[in-house]
């Protein structure tokens, strides 16, 4: 016997060995050498860390108890491998080009950036992942102690804190030492490479061994096999298919496979390769589980555990190195799990559940201005794997390390599946919602809990014997073994089929009936047409996030010199010298990736929707900036509006004012021409009257001045009248007197009125078309006739001057035209001959103020009918059309 | 996304034909694995379990041998020849 000391020589020696080796590949990583570390072939080998110690001592022990039922654990994995261009093809393109960091930060971004479906996945992951590690330190526990002496019976708690505090040191010392943007890992996936190594050549050792050394060949291992006990096993139809697709499922969902599977992917490419050799390495590590299984039932003592057949066999066989080396394959196979699950859940943690609570507590300020989010991060890691080791040994301590060995990992696997509906649909359904997968989510982890991992720690330990048999409360179709009554299944296919099919069935009815919001709808789109895709979704907006200040944040995060690089790069892309980009949205895209590779996608994306003044653009942001907008445009509708009307009021007030200045231009012109018509006469009679006052003027002069006194003294009366009466008129103040006559006996009138003025003037009229009734102001009327006989007796420069009156119906009106054969009026004055005291020449000769045709015209207005200027007549000419009354009256 | 961009060439040469060929392959033999895999389920009797374990492993190893064929044909980096079918978008990868 070696003895403990040599082996725990052994082991530390091992270590140490592991520590040199991730060591090396970091450092030369570091200095861009990752050709050799990045291979496909390191790849395929990352990926045993499916095989934990699980495989390696529970599969020997699981294939003793019942025959070949440890192969479904294998195949299912074998046939994911091999579908590989189903589903892990598209995963790993997702998972790259999103630059997801763990399964969590996948599922949260695939559905609009949740950082709640984050924290739930991550939740789950930690619940589901603690039982396994659990496993791995009890087996690391049991397999020491098999080495111990009866005698000094080693402290298994002691053994498996050492070996728990042993592997948080590795994980943090690799694990955390940088913050890469790509999550990778280089020194500790070449760690767990050389672990699959050991431990695949360890299996392989013994089970050579066994077959050769002990069975006698392989056709006599067949014979033993046929005549062992197992020989009677015959595979129960619902577990083979259950535990197929249920390694298949966690194959894909366990955080620690997305890890190595997607997360330290470097090249698509090497899928391909592993698609071949990880069966390979399966089927390798399964070939000799039976015939170990077998030859250790036939030459163990009864009460030998088979879990540890692969240690115990070659010790009883006094083979001591065969069997170190196969403690050290044990070994390796439960650090390279525990390894890796730390990180992965360390990651997911620290992303998901302590980033967010730390941005919150931060508030509104964020990352940008307090502290090191880098440090913090990188601490909240350290923490999270410290952590999550210590819950691995709290469940270890509490379980007690009783239950066989592939019970609990069937348990973990059932736990992880959950998460496969929602997976599957975040690759391949766009619509697929936040709410289906939450729904989903819950609803398989607690029919998970309550059927298969309450359970799972025994009766009585947390479900009472009477709720196993009775149900809760006496519910009996709430047995968590017999649900809605199904009785007689085995408890792991019951639970995996309820679970998975109400989970499957949640997430379904959850996504058709809600409606995704943009973000979710974009991101689906992103995810489903990866490939055929551009840049993802864009959410956060531009906004007032400045280059410099996105490059210290960045800095913080992703480390000074490959935020400068990252930086300078895309500042070359836009053909930009120097570290500062333009922040366009692709260029924000691009950093939220690379963000997201450090903090996961929702936090990623809180951050810069943080930095660019925006949290994230949700419905209800959308609509609070659709009301805004609307309500902006109301109100400068409603400012057009007024600005129209305060336009439109102004033209009016500029009109009035245009107005009232001419009024006023008028006002004085009138004042002006009045004072002079006034003068003129009262000049003529003051002269005369002074002539009048001197002595020696004879009779006859007398006579001739009191006359022209007189006459003066009667045009200064005449104006007053006329000026007094078109005041009159323009004032509406007139009062017609209405009566009733013909037109003959109106125009009569005129001319009788304007006696001796009409001496030499000849009028010709037809006195038959005179015979028009009409009913006015008959007065008026006469008036406008008198005013228009008396122009033409005034203006006419005619040799013999005459005017005619012809009376017609124009247009079902009657009309007069007054046409004198004088000269006419010159055209440029015929607009103005209406106006006040517009005269034609000089008016003194006429002997009138101008104001005869004004007042004609104000009194035609009155009376409802018009008087125009009638151009074409060889002399002035002007129409009076009478009113519509008389008009209709005539007929 | 199956649908073909209007640019396409409808026929594809004989390259690229064979390489979708063999996609549609490596679509296939999971589903071949699954049934094989599987079939023991049908198997009356018991007594049987070294045959079986030949079965299941000898199924296994050819699982192995096609799926490392196809992935030669596969694994080849050639993303002209299918647009729905390109690599990862990674302009922004700086990670190798």
């Amino acid at each position: 016997m070696p003895g403990l000391n040599g082996l725990i020589a052994v082991a530390l020696l091992y270590v140490a060995f592991l520590f040199a080796v991730a060591f090396w590949a970091d450092r030369g990583a570091r200095a861009g050498r990752v050709r050799w570390s990045r291979s496909a072939l390191i790849y395929t080998l990352s990926l045993s860390i499916y095989c934990t110690a699980w495989t390696f001592y529970g599969a020997v022990g699981s294939a003793a108890r019942s025959g070949l039922e440890f192969v479904p654990i294998y195949l299912g994995p074998t046939l994911v491998m091999v579908g590989w261009w189903w589903v892990l093809r598209k995963l790993v393109q997702v998972g790259r080009s999103m630059r997801v960091t763990s399964i969590a930060d996948l599922v949260s971004a695939r559905f609009g950036k949740s950082r709640a479906l984050a924290a739930l996945v991550t939740v789950l992951a930690v619940l589901g992942t603690t039982p396994y590690i659990a496993l791995q330190l009890q087996s690391v526990t049991l397999s020491t102690e098999v080495f111990a002496d009866a005698a000094d019976p080693t402290d298994l708690n002691a053994t498996a804190l050492w070996v728990a505090v042993g592997l948080a040191v590795f994980t943090i010392l690799f694990g955390t030492r940088t913050l890469d943007s790509s999550e990778r890992h280089h020194g500790i996936v070449m760690a767990i490479a050389i672990e699959a190594v050991v431990k695949l050549a360890a299996l392989l050792a013994v089970g050579i061994f066994v077959v050769w050394g002990l069975s006698g060949g392989v056709g006599a291992t067949l014979d033993r096999i046929d005549a062992s006990p197992l020989s009677d096993w015959s595979p129960s139809g619902g577990r083979w298919v259950a535990l197929t697709m249920l390694a298949a499922a966690a194959f894909l969902t366990l955080p620690r496979m997305f890890q190595v599977l997607v997360v330290e992917n470097t090249d698509e490419r090497h899928l391909a390769t592993a698609s071949w050799a990880f069966p390979l390495y399966l089927l390798a590590m399964s070939l000799f589980v039976l015939p170990i299984a077998v030859i250790g039932l036939e030459r163990m003592p009864a009460g030998a555990n088979p879990d540890l057949f692969v240690l115990t066999l070659p010790l009883s066989e006094g083979r001591e190195g065969l069997a170190i080396f196969a403690y050290l394959g044990g070994f390796s196979s439960a650090t390279s799990m525990v390894i890796v699950a730390a990180i992965a859940l360390a990651t997911m943690v620290s992303n998901h559940i302590v980033l967010p609570i730390w941005l919150a507590r931060q508030g509104g300020q964020g990352a940008m201005v307090s502290g090191d989010v880098r440090e913090v991060l990188l601490n909240a890691r350290r923490l999270s794997i410290i952590g999550v080791l210590a819950l691995g040994y709290l469940y270890f301590r509490l379980s007690g390390g009783g239950a066989a060995l592939a019970a609990i990992g069937i348990v973990s696997f059932a736990g992880m599946a959950q998460v496969l509906p929602t997976l599957l649909g975040a690759l391949f359904w766009r619509a697929a919602t936040r709410v289906g997968a939450a729904a989903g989510l819950m609803s398989g982890f607690v029919i998970w809990a309550w059927t298969l991992f309450l359970p799972s720690f025994g009766d009585g330990t947390v479900l009472s014997p009477s709720v196993m048999a009775e149900g809760p409360f006496g519910i009996g179709w709430l047995r968590p073994e017999a649900l809605f009554g199904i009785e007689g299944l085995d408890p792991l296919v019951h639970s995996v089929f309820w679970s998975l099919f109400l989970n499957a069935l949640a997430f379904f009815i959850g996504s058709i009936l809600s409606f995704p919001r943009p973000l979710e709808r974009a991101q689906g789109v992103a995810f489903v047409t990866i490939g055929a895709q551009g840049p993802g979704a864009r959410g956060t907006a531009p906004g007032a996030a400045a280059a410099e200040d996105l490059l210290v944040m960045s800095q913080r995060l992703l480390g000074p010199v490959e935020a400068q690089t990252f930086f300078q790069r895309a500042a070359e892309a836009q053909g930009k010298a120097g570290y500062l980009p333009d922040v366009t949205p692709a260029f924000l895209d691009t950093l939220e990736r690379e963000l997201a590779g450090s903090v996961g996608a929702a936090t990623a994306h809180a951050m810069l929707g943080q930095f660019a003044g925006q949290q994230g653009v949700s419905v209800e942001d959308l609509m609070a900036v659709a009301d805004e907008a609307a309500q902006i445009m109301e109100y400068s509708a409603r400012l057009e509006a007024k600005s129209v009307e305060q336009e439109r009021t102004a033209r009016a007030l500029r009109e009035a004012n245009a107005k009232l200045t001419a009024l006023s231009v008028q006002k004085d012109a009138f004042l002006s021409q009045i004072s002079h018509e006034l003068r003129t006469p009262m000049t003529s009679i003051r002269s005369f009257s002074e002539l009048l006052r001197e002595e020696g003027i004879s009779g006859e002069d007398r006579v001739r001045f009191a006359g022209i006194i007189h006459d003066e003294a009667q045009r200064l009366t005449r104006l007053l009248d006329d000026l007094l009466d078109l005041s009159v008129l323009e004032n509406g103040q007139v009062t017609l007197n209405i009566a009733e006559g013909t037109l003959g006996a109106v125009i009569d009138r005129a001319v009788a009125a304007s006696g001796r003025v009409l001496d030499r003037l000849k009028i010709r009229r037809v006195p038959a078309d005179e015979a028009v009734p009409v009913r006015t102001d008959l007065d008026r009327l006469a008036q406008v006739f008198i005013n228009l006989l008396s122009n033409a007796a005034k203006y006419c420069d005619a040799e013999a001057p005459e005017v005619e009156i012809r009376v017609r119906t124009v247009a079902g009106r009657t009309v007069v035209d007054v046409v004198d054969n004088g000269s006419g009026i010159p055209p440029e004055s015929q607009g103005m001959i209406f106006e006040k005291f517009s005269r034609l020449e000089d008016a003194q000769k006429a002997g009138g103020a101008g104001l005869g045709l004004a007042i004609c015209r104000e009194v035609m207005m009155r009376l409802g009918g018009a008087i125009a200027f009638l151009p074409g007549q060889g002399g002035a000419a002007f129409r009076v059309t009478l009113p519509e009354s008389e008009a209709l009256a005539a007929e | 996304m199956t649908e073909r961009p209007p640019m396409q060439p409808l026929f594809l040469a004989r390259d690229s034909y064979r390489r979708r060929r063999m996609a549609d392959a490596a679509r296939v033999l999971p589903i071949v694995g699954m049934v094989l895999v599987f079939l023991p389920l049908a198997w009356s009797g018991s007594g049987r379990t070294a045959t079986t374990t030949i079965y299941l492993f000898a199924v296994w190893a050819v699982l192995i041998l096609l799926s490392a064929v196809l992935a030669r044909t596969l694994g080849r980096s050639d993303p002209g020849s299918d647009p729905t079918e390109r690599p990862a978008q990674d302009g922004t990868d700086a990670g190798s």
